[in-house]
């Protein structure tokens, strides 16, 4: 056998190196409550709550991402026009702004001096304290995940394929919705994966315009503060375990015959 | 017919420039031009998917510069096929029927009959992926043909298949052509495919049409310098006229007729020069002795290369005569050919 170069033994401890730093601590975290701790843990209605509402916000969150996002990241596929980088930009935006910033910038907007503030309160939305606010955050913190994905998938189709059906008579539209879409759905589902995933692991925004009601990020923090590592631990496992059950299960509709896409 | 004037696109660093084109209902006719001349993209300015700076495409009498690519009545069958690939062949092919103000009945015969002249009916229920490039290509042509259009653009059909299905898909063409009243405007690079298929032909540089016409025509008189070289013509020599005599540096070509000008160009087709080592008995006129300075292979054939004066001629040969006579770099021959075969420009 050709002996390897020492390139090779680099690259290789480096990957142990990263590999073990980042399996090491969930491992001890997963490890470290008793199976007696879990199972009452299961029974706090609190905790089953909050699990709850983190799921059901960020799926919200995503499936906002993909009535809005679609069209968007369709046209910014497919056209090029003056601006196209300032308003891909703008969509990175979320992305690197530092979270509780993202927090605070949303309560300026919905707060009672401002005017949208004002209509929406008007209209009854309250965003400040409640579900409306949690799923307006994780919105906004997920959306450049689901527009950026589905955007590079767009771009992979050939515009030829959209070029062939409409010069056989069918509208944008229905090109649109014969065509593109159905090659594009993997990326759909990857997109509103990514939403998801960023979604449920929101803290900082989250804890700034709804404390409560509490999603599970919060209850795990306010946990760990008021009674320690220990009682915090098993609210973390089961809210990992749950999303690793629902991002595998969405990972494997996603991939089966790959070739087609 | 389709009169295309002063058509003008800009598509980042290239432009179509002044594109003037008619071309007779019912036709079949060829566009050529190498790589980069913007073929595909006055096919697609046609087709409507590339917007239009200026001038006007009218299609059967109806300006269709404005319109919208599925109301112009143009199909498009791209050189990669560009069928869907999440459809079956069948739903490929019926795909553009829904849009179409055909009743049910119609459309069914139609689907039949283009199967079976396409005999493609055992593929109805396979998948894209799983086809040959000549299949890719028959399912292409029917999804296109079953919508009827007036039009129908073809990019390089045959430039990405293997030889045997080339010739195939070629007699295809010409057959489909006959069977339906659609105009065919083909694209190709291939010199050989327009004078096989079509009748008239555009040649298109950089950009704009540099001569249209009968393909015959463009062929044996072409209008320019890169015509003549793309049409094959490897001989192209600087002249100066004086009557039926054209003076080449220090040559004097006898040609068929005066010339207008008094100095242009002068092309001669590489297989009408004629090698030889004893001066031949026929009726050519110009013969000229002079020493091989290359020998290329290109197959079946050679191209020999002869040093006569100052100037090189270029001469195909077959590899069998180049046996007999023996050709070798430095050998001494007589370059003949016959005054027709000289073309003035």
């Amino acid at each position: 056998m050709a002996r390897r170069e020492p390139f090779f033994w680099v690259s290789v401890s480096c990957g142990i190196v990263v590999l073990a730093f980042i399996l090491l601590p969930l491992w001890e975290m997963l490890t470290a409550p008793s199976y007696a701790m879990l199972k009452e843990t299961l029974h706090d209605k609190t905790v089953l709550h909050s699990i709850w509402l983190s799921i059901y916000t960020a799926f919200a969150a995503a499936a906002i991402a993909f009535v809005f996002g679609t069209p968007l990241a369709y046209v910014l596929a497919r056209t090029h026009f003056r601006g196209k980088r300032l308003v891909e930009g703008i969509i990175d935006l979320p992305i690197v702004i530092p979270h509780p910033v993202v927090g605070i910038a949303i309560l300026g907007v919905a707060g009672r001096n401002h005017w949208l503030g004002q209509v929406m309160s008007e209209l009854g939305l309250r965003i400040m304290g409640s579900t409306t606010g949690i799923i307006t955050v994780l919105t906004f913190v997920g959306m450049p995940f689901y527009i950026n994905t589905l955007k590079s998938g767009i771009e992979a189709i050939s515009p030829r394929l959209e070029n062939v059906a409409r010069s056989l008579g069918a509208p944008l539209w229905s090109t649109f919705a014969r065509i593109t879409f159905p090659l594009a759905w993997r990326s759909v589902l990857v997109g509103f994966i990514m939403c998801c995933a960023r979604a449920i692991s929101e803290f900082g925004a989250v804890v700034v315009v709804a404390y409560h009601p509490m999603i599970a990020p919060v209850l795990i923090y306010e946990r760990y503060e008021a009674y320690g590592l220990k009682y915090s631990q098993p609210v973390a496992v089961w809210l990992v375990l749950v999303c690793l059950t629902l991002f595998l299960v969405l990972r494997a509709l996603a991939l089966p015959g790959k070739k087609a896409a | 017919m389709i009169e295309i004037s002063k058509l003008k696109v800009h598509l980042g660093e290239f432009r179509l420039k002044d594109i003037d084109l008619c071309i007779d209902e019912g036709a079949f006719f060829v566009l050529m031009g190498p790589t980069g001349a913007g073929k595909t993209v006055l096919l697609e300015a046609i087709a409507g998917l590339t917007p239009v700076l200026g001038g006007r495409i009218v299609v059967g009498g109806r300006d269709i510069t404005r319109l919208a690519p599925e109301k112009r009545g143009v199909g498009i069958v791209y050189q990669d096929y560009a069928l869907f690939p999440h459809l079956t062949v069948e739903r490929n092919i019926t795909f553009g029927l829904r849009y179409q103000r055909h009743d049910r009945a119609a459309a069914g015969k139609g689907l039949s009959r283009l199967v079976d002249e396409l005999g493609i009916g055992h593929l109805l229920g396979r998948h894209p992926e799983t086809l040959s490039g000549g299949e890719l290509q028959r399912v292409a042509l029917a999804r296109a043909l079953i919508v009827e259009p007036r039009v129908i653009l073809l990019d390089e059909p045959l430039s990405a298949l293997d030889q045997g299905f080339r010739e195939e898909i070629r007699l295809l063409l010409k057959e489909l052509h006959r069977s339906s009243r659609v105009t065919f405007f083909m694209v190709t690079h291939d010199f050989s495919e327009a004078l096989t298929l079509a009748t008239k032909a555009a040649i298109m540089h950089e950009g704009a049409i540099v001569q249209t016409g009968a393909v015959r025509d463009i062929f044996q008189r072409p209008a320019c310098a890169f015509v003549a070289d793309f049409v094959g013509m490897k001989n192209i020599l600087p002249a100066f006229f004086d009557g039926t005599t054209a003076k080449v540096g220090v040559l004097s070509i006898e040609i068929p007729h005066r010339h207008r000008n008094s100095s242009g160009y002068l092309a001669i087709r590489p297989e009408d020069i004629v090698l030889s080592l004893k001066p031949l008995e026929s009726s050519m006129r110009n013969s000229f002795t002079g020493v091989i300075t290359g020998i290329i292979d290109q197959g079946f054939l050679y191209e020999v290369h002869v040093a006569v004066q100052d100037l090189v001629l270029r001469s195909l040969i077959t590899k069998g005569a180049a046996v007999d006579l023996g050709l070798d770099i430095g050998l001494g021959v007589l370059v003949s050919f016959k005054t027709s075969t000289v073309h003035t420009f």
